[in-house]
């Protein structure tokens, strides 16, 4: 387990020292959300309508935009082969990146979610359940967006194909967070949706590893 | 079992013998299926003739599924024993398998027109099957993005295998969820609920659409072993 937290550690130093790659998918996510208001009318009721829907979007095209770093680089400087032949499965070193990624763009994303919310008029009911619904789904985001991204190293045009390959993947997590949101807002309760986000995130943590590991072992062969 | 039909060329013994079989099957079923949908089925006492369309929508949806099947098993048999033929028949099911997909999305949007008075509605069936379509293009597309064919054959097989999580959802979305789109009448517990006037063209042109995708699946791999012994004759010539 000693190597797993190191290759969280590392992926972690890396994206701070590095500077801006993952603060830059977090400033995408303030800007884009931003951008809504302003093409769309700054009425509150619509805001407060759609408002969920476009945060899950943007949160959505956020976590997409910072995956196509997430092995390419390793692979472009030779060390994924390294961190693929180490002691530790490979399936684990997925989870330890993911872990990373999320840490590093989910979780700021998380955090700044609420505050784009009351921007965008949202029901303060609205609030807890937008913020426990990301916090249950952006892992499930860095986890399914590893598959492509392992899928696609070195591809040509790896960043298009990962978006086509991804993003239908992604529909269910988009259907069931916006879903929480304007259940909760709207009264009956958002614990069914809260219930199939947490299934969705526990069935990704376990199938989408694997599935990445092997999508890398074959890229590296 | 497997590995005896893993050989190309007796594979291509095979295909031979099969296709003229399964093409004329394809012909006769379709031609009397078609003619009894058409013209020998009563129109239904709610939909009218607009239920005929039911008999090409239904049978090229459960192909759509029967080919991500079929691309799946592909997929999982060559990544695990690693026949490069079973790459060549996951890849040549997935155009198929495409266009399957869209006439059954197609045909749905003509069907739901009249019926329900809309197109296209956000239900579990009709974005379920969407995201196939999706799936599929995705597929190709990753067989495209690289230079080196085993690397995009393993990739392709990988997402494929992913994909596969969406077809229990697409059989059962109709049952987990409250959707627009009708419940199952043929496969279901205690036998069909649709009568027998209207199965049996509906059976029939599930056969035809069976043999002609055999038929088609077929010819595409044959095309696609053809396609590469010319490349690796090629490049003998280039290197000779």
């Amino acid at each position: 387990m000693n190597g797993f937290w190191l290759v969280v550690g590392r992926d972690l130093a890396l994206a701070r020292r590095q500077g801006g790659e993952s603060g830059l998918a977090l400033l995408f996510f303030v800007l884009g959300t931003v951008l809504f208001p302003l093409g769309i009318g700054p009425e509150t009721q619509m805001l407060a309508r759609a408002g969920a829907g476009l945060l899950w979007i943007m949160a959505l095209l956020a976590v997409l935009l910072s995956l196509e770093r997430l092995f390419q680089t390793d692979f472009e400087d030779g060390s994924l082969d390294l961190l693929i032949m180490a002691p530790l499965a490979a399936s684990l070193t997925v989870l330890a990146k993911c872990l990373a990624h999320w840490l590093a763009t989910g979780l700021p994303m998380v955090v700044t979610a609420p505050l784009l919310a009351i921007m965008l008029a949202m029901d303060p009911a609205g609030l807890g359940a937008l913020t426990l619904a990301m916090l249950l789904a952006t892992p499930t985001l860095s986890l399914i967006g590893a598959i492509g991204a392992a899928l696609t190293v070195g591809a040509r045009r790896g960043g298009v194909l990962l978006t086509l390959l991804v993003l239908p993947l992604y529909i269910p997590v988009l259907i069931f967070g916006a879903g929480a949101v304007e259940a909760s807002v709207a009264g009956p309760g958002a614990k069914g949706h809260f219930m199939i986000l947490g299934a969705l995130l526990l069935m990704a943590a376990t199938l989408a590893p694997p599935a990445a590991a092997a999508a890398l072992r074959h890229a590296l062969e | 079992m497997l590995h005896r039909f893993a050989n190309p060329a007796r594979f291509l013994r095979i295909a031979r013998w099969v296709v003229p079989w399964s093409a004329s099957l394809g012909l006769v079923s379709g031609a009397a299926g078609l003619y009894l949908g058409l013209a020998g089925s009563p129109a239904d006492y709610q939909q009218g003739d607009t239920v005929r369309i039911m008999y090409v929508h239904v049978p090229a949806a459960w192909m759509a599924l029967a080919a991500y099947a079929t691309m799946a098993l592909a997929s999982a048999v060559a990544l695990i024993w690693k026949h490069p033929l079973a790459d060549l028949i996951a890849k040549s099911t997935a155009p198929i398998g495409a266009t399957f997909t869209a006439i059954a999305l197609i045909t749905g949007a003509l069907w739901g027109q009249p019926t329900w008075g809309t197109w296209w509605v956000w239900d579990a069936r009709l974005t379920s099957v969407l995201i196939l379509l999706f799936l599929y293009v995705g597929y190709l597309a990753l067989w495209n993005a690289f230079d080196d064919p085993t690397r995009a054959a393993r990739a392709a097989a990988v997402l494929a295998l992913v994909g596969v999580v969406n077809l229990p959802i697409i059989k059962f979305s109709v049952d987990w969820w409250n959707t627009l789109h009708q419940p199952a009448s043929v496969l279901k517990i205690g036998g069909p609920t649709i009568h027998p006037a209207m199965l049996t063209p509906l059976l029939l042109m599930a056969l035809a659409f069976l043999c002609y995708f055999i038929t088609l699946l077929l010819l595409r791999v044959r095309g696609e072993l053809a396609a590469r012994k010319l490349r690796a004759l090629q490049a003998a010539r280039a290197e000779g």
